[in-house]
């Protein structure tokens, strides 16, 4: 049904020059130019000679930076995860759920999603930091223990201890989670709204449990929708830069973070371009990795 | 919590897939909302708390919004925000529609890597595009300096159109899956012009994922960090950024003042787009 470009000409160039225009000019060429100091070297405070060297690429595979990447994979990868482990349940609640509950509950997970990162991560700060209210509430907790204690005549607990929440590995992993939960949330809720539910009756009457048939009848059926949901969970998540930054400890860096200190203070343009490119194609990987089950999954099916 | 159906007589069990009306998962989707929430209503709540240490309730006040709203420097940042936001929007939202009929009605040599290009936007690491527009603005196509209020915010206005637009291509683009095109020969064949069957059928028809798009535009402009913070010079401070400094320094309930502000204005605006969205919908069923 769709017309030949040849038939409209006129028409065609007026509706697709300007987009094609703006995304060669404002995106392809400034990653083609990051692209190409990947293979370049500093030769002064400002110049970069594109002298097709692979230094960069060698010198991102060193053990420290390997790790960094390593490590960028493992938090993104426990992330997602805890994503998925969460939001399985909540997502299946809401498909199932009525549809004027359906609607208030999908606005409910949506609109954190609209509210600025920056604020949210501030807002989990706030929560989590030393003086913040978990530590509030526990040392609470402590003191009114300590004083049941003492009434039985036990001995006192010692001063309460805050504990550190903040700037560490696990509040990397906590922020993540807070921010890309309604990822993993509609994706997920999309494959469950549409699956053929005469399946899972028909698993329940025959004798399974809820538990075995979610695992075996709803897990396989709703894969294409877990699948993407993992996938839009990790993406973001391994090239995290704001996360890691404010919640993060000294050795908590993700890559973006060492791209960003690259670009703005270390002012080692190639190399930073380089660990982009690196990122970039991890990210393809992952893409790719995805169609692949994707495609497996719906032949099997055939 | 409105999770709740109608009220029910006292004896009706949970059906079998009422999943809903479960404990496990209710207690799941409650603590679930829980965390979402709890860290920005705190936010909010204390924002009125009249004590620097802000943790416990000493009072209501609303001096920290007095100081926000008495910070230059805060008020430029904030409207430099909805200027870009702004924008964004409509550069976006033209080219996303143009994208999309792009797409969905011509047939042209190279058509899927156009189209992958046109994903590409979206699946790249902000971080990635972020350094990609720093160095296109500092070699490729230097911004001038110094220039006047809003030429200044070009180079960020650019880079946000150019993630923000393949999203709204993808918005529209569904929505004009459902279009029948037989409207359109209809409308050709009694006489109008291509471009008046552009005008009066098609972008009637889009009306609803161009709203949407908007929508879409506008949050993801306001709530970007990364790739502002890699194109802003010193005087094109965008909120974000703003608020990125003074965490830096302290965290005060100024920043939970103005925090609170933006929370309450983007609510406001995603409830007018849903509301505009849901009724041109329901204009184009009935």
């Amino acid at each position: 049904m769709e017309q030949s470009w040849r038939r409209a000409k006129a028409a065609f160039a007026a509706i697709a020059l300007p987009p094609m225009v703006w995304l060669l000019l404002f995106f392809l060429i400034p990653l083609a130019v990051i692209w190409a100091y990947s293979f370049g070297e500093n030769t002064g405070p400002v110049t970069i000679d594109l002298t097709g060297t692979f230094s960069n690429y060698l010198r991102a595979i060193e053990p420290i930076y390997l790790e960094i990447f390593g490590k960028s994979v493992v938090i993104a990868g426990i992330t997602t995860l805890l994503c998925l482990v969460i939001g399985f349940p909540v997502a299946l609640a809401i498909a199932f759920a009525s549809p004027r509950a359906k609607i208030w509950l999908l606005l409910l997970i949506m609109l954190p999603f609209w509210t600025n990162l920056l604020i949210r991560t501030f807002a989990l700060i706030a929560v989590l930091r030393e003086h913040g209210y978990v530590n509030f509430v526990l040392e609470w907790l402590w003191n009114n223990a300590s004083w049941v204690m003492t009434f039985a005549g036990l001995q006192p607990l010692g001063e309460f201890e805050p504990l550190k929440l903040l700037y560490n590995n696990a509040a990397v992993v906590i922020g993540l989670v807070y921010v890309h939960l309604p990822f993993m949330v509609l994706p997920l809720y999309s494959a469950l709204d549409r699956m053929d539910r005469s399946l899972m009756e028909a698993s329940l009457d025959l004798g399974a449990g809820h538990l075995r048939t979610i695992l075996l009848v709803v897990v396989p059926l709703a894969a294409p929708g877990i699948a993407s949901g993992v996938l839009i969970t990790f993406i973001p998540a391994l090239g995290a830069y704001l996360t890691p930054d404010l919640l993060g400890g000294p050795d908590s860096q993700m890559i973006a973070n060492v791209i960003e200190r690259q670009f703005k203070r270390a002012n080692d343009w190639p190399f930073g371009a380089a660990l982009s490119f690196l990122l970039m194609y991890l990210t393809f990987i992952a893409i790719a990795l995805q169609a692949l089950l994707q495609r497996r999954s719906e032949v099997r099916r055939i | 919590m409105k999770e709740r159906p109608a009220p029910r007589p006292p004896k009706d069990r949970p059906g079998p897939l009422e999943y809903l009306r479960r404990w496990p998962l209710r207690i799941m989707v409650g603590v679930t909302l829980l965390f979402l929430y709890l860290p920005l209503m705190t936010l909010m709540v204390f924002s009125f708390n009249d004590s620097r240490r802000n943790i416990v309730w000493e009072g209501f006040t609303l001096k920290y919004y007095e100081k926000a709203f008495s910070n230059a420097s805060l008020i430029e940042a904030f409207s430099n925000s909805l200027t870009i936001a702004f924008a964004t929007t409509v550069l976006s939202v033209t080219l996303g529609a143009l994208a999309a009929v792009m797409l969905w009605r011509f047939r042209f040599p190279g058509k899927t890597a156009v189209e992958g290009g046109m994903a590409l936007p979206i699946v790249v690491p902000e971080i990635c595009m972020g350094v990609a527009m720093l160095v296109f603005f500092a070699r490729v196509m230097p911004w001038p300096q110094g220039l006047p209020w809003p030429a200044n915010l070009g180079a960020i206005i650019i880079a946000h159109t150019s993630f923000a637009f393949p999203f709204v291509a993808t918005v529209v683009r569904a929505r004009l899956a459902s279009f029948n095109r037989e409207l359109e020969e209809a409308a050709r064949d009694l006489g109008a012009s291509e471009w008046r069957t552009f005008w009066d059928v098609l972008v009637p028809h889009m009306q609803p994922g161009l709203i949407a798009g908007a929508l879409l535009a506008f949050t993801l402009s306001l709530d970007d960090f990364v790739i502002t913070f890699f194109t802003a010079g010193p005087d094109t401070v965008t909120f974000p950024v703003k608020v990125y400094s003074m965490l830096r320094f302290s965290v005060t309930p100024e920043v939970n003042a103005a925090s609170t502000v933006l929370i309450v204005l983007t609510v406001v605006l995603t409830a007018a787009g849903l509301y505009l969205q849901a009724r041109s919908e329901d204009r184009k069923k009935g």
